[in-house]
């Protein structure tokens, strides 16, 4: 039952997130956009968003529309690369659901893809820093994992949670991740575990940061009144918002606020015509646990330096009041850069679409996921409802 | 690595000269030349005095690219006493500990080398304030 103008996600694909070194990009876009358009045969898509943000720099490989559309099949449709460092995936969700409002097309392709294992080490790292300010933090030879655990000791300083306050999101993903065949690990983890792991940067842990891996995820998405043959259950794209703040944390007025991450979700919640409480599960960019307590606090489900305690009070499981990474988020399905995004809207797709299998969120409500760019740069925030 | 790059943030490197906004009166660093606050343009130069004290620090162990000769390294966020917040690495700390409200000054170190014939990259760093005993 869908509406002539409004947007929906039908088909779905994903590829597991890991190591594919037998893999090139083009392959592993391609086995994602084979599995979603496979799903809606009757449908072909007019044009392709490709999510991305380390091809350039890593596989020295730009200019992905082109190159995807064409290995894809659909040669001389329209095709663009939309890039916004970790939020590139929600991004090119924002392009796909303009286009169609705006009856610029039918029928949509959504891909995020990254090629992250050919390269290790210090060359990854310098890739991953341009996420960031170049000129006043890069320069300073600033990670993305030594800025989230500048991050992450104020907010423990300030809030006065205990050192292991945030170990409830990364066991929670764990323990998700394990009814997940896409997932990188699959293996649970105690509190005992996250107490004894090794600091990366202190206060960051191992269990505290997000590991990093090649993946694919794609999405077909089509206008209501375009809707038609073999198809899943559609998933309707209630409200998109996206916002940005500064791209240096130092410049922020709170840096213990993702402002962006709360104005772009506050402009989705406006658009759907919803608030908070009728969320019934979220994908929050969980690359650090200092980030998921961030965005729960971001999107209005706790109060500012109380983030934390939706985790450490159980709160967040898959039969909890508020599920959050219900396939294993970045921290344990995997982080795979600007592809994180189309996975998050992949898995929340799937479970408004009751093919979550081991993940299910039994009766789900309304789907919220929010990709990140940077220390918080960029933000979407996307509301789903199934249809 | 981009010689002209560099050569234009030297005096925000070497110097940590930013900008005061002449409507708002907010010291800008770094220099933007559109008010943070305020929005209109803010292109009076401002000389920071290098005091500040650390907002929030960690050590990096795994360094990036043109890093490797440092590590481990300290980095912080720096409240400077003028207001604006500075990221840079803390050096000098020998047997010193670092803490939330360390006070901090500006020093000028080498920030990165890129190799035997590379640029070598200067800028500032802080180091815990000597005193006098």
């Amino acid at each position: 039952m869908t509406r002539p103008d409004a947007v929906y996600i039908l088909g779905v694909g994903l590829t597991p997130v890991g190591e594919h070194w037998q893999t090139s990009l083009r392959s592993l876009a391609l086995q994602a956009i084979q599995k979603a358009m496979g799903e809606v045969p009757s449908l072909r898509p007019g044009a392709l968003y490709v999510a991305n943000m380390l091809a350039p720099a890593l596989s020295g490989q730009a200019h992905l529309g082109s190159l995807l559309s064409d290995f894809a099949g659909l040669r001389g449709i329209e095709a663009v690369t939309v890039e916004a460092a970790g939020a590139s995936g929600g991004l090119a969700l924002r392009q796909a659901f303009l286009a169609l409002a705006a009856g610029a097309h039918d029928v949509v392709l959504v891909v995020g893809a990254e090629k992250i294992t050919d390269q290790v080490g210090p060359g990854l790292d310098s890739a991953l820093m341009a996420s960031g300010d170049s000129d006043y933090e890069g320069a300073h030879g600033l990670t993305p994992t030594a800025l989230a655990a500048l991050r992450m000791r104020r907010y423990l300083h300030e809030s006065g949670a205990p050192a292991d306050a945030l170990s409830g999101f990364s066991r929670a993903a764990h323990a998700h991740a394990v009814a997940n065949p896409n997932a990188l690990f699959r293996k649970e983890i105690t509190g005992e575990d996250y107490r004894n792991a090794p600091m990366i940067s202190e206060p960051v842990n191992l269990y505290d940061a997000a590991p990093v891996a090649d993946g694919a995820a794609a999405l077909l998405l089509a206008r209501g009144a375009a809707v038609r043959g073999e198809h899943p259950r559609p998933v309707q794209v209630l409200g998109v918002g996206v916002a940005t703040s500064p791209v240096a944390l130092h410049e922020l007025r709170d840096p213990l606020e993702l402002s962006a991450a709360r104005l772009s979700a506050e402009r989705a919640y406006e658009t759907a015509g919803v608030t908070p409480d009728a969320i019934g599960f979220f994908e929050p960019h969980d690359t650090f646990t200092i980030y998921a307590a961030l965005a729960v606090e971001a999107a209005g489900f706790a109060a500012r330096g109380q983030g934390w305690k939706m985790a450490s009070e159980g709160r967040i499981a898959l039969d909890g009041p508020l599920p959050m990474m219900t396939f294993g988020g970045s921290k344990a399905r995997g982080d795979s850069g600007g592809a994180t995004g189309v996975y998050q809207l992949a898995e929340a797709a799937l479970q408004l679409q009751r093919r979550a299998d081991g993940n299910q969120v039994l009766e789900p409500r309304l789907g919220l996921t929010q990709c990140l760019g940077g220390t918080g740069g960029t933000a979407v925030t996307t509301v789903l409802a199934g249809a | 690595m981009e010689i002209p790059r560099h050569w234009r943030l030297k005096s925000q490197r070497y110097a940590l000269v930013g900008e005061v906004c002449p409507h708002c009166q907010v010291k800008i660093f770094p220099p933007r030349d559109v008010c943070p606050d305020c929005g209109r343009e803010a292109r009076e130069t401002f000389q920071f005095s290098g005091r500040g004290e650390v907002y929030s620090y960690t050590t990096v162990y795994e360094p990036p690219a043109g890093f490797e000769e440092n590590a481990p390294y300290t980095v912080a966020l720096v409240k400077l006493e003028e207001g604006p917040l500075v990221t840079a690495q803390l050096t000098d700390l020998d047997d010193h500990g670092v803490e939330i409200g360390l006070p901090v000054e500006m020093v000028t170190r080498k920030l990165r080398s890129d190799g035997d014939r590379g640029v070598l990259v200067y800028g500032y760093k802080f180091r815990p304030v000597l005193s006098a005993n």
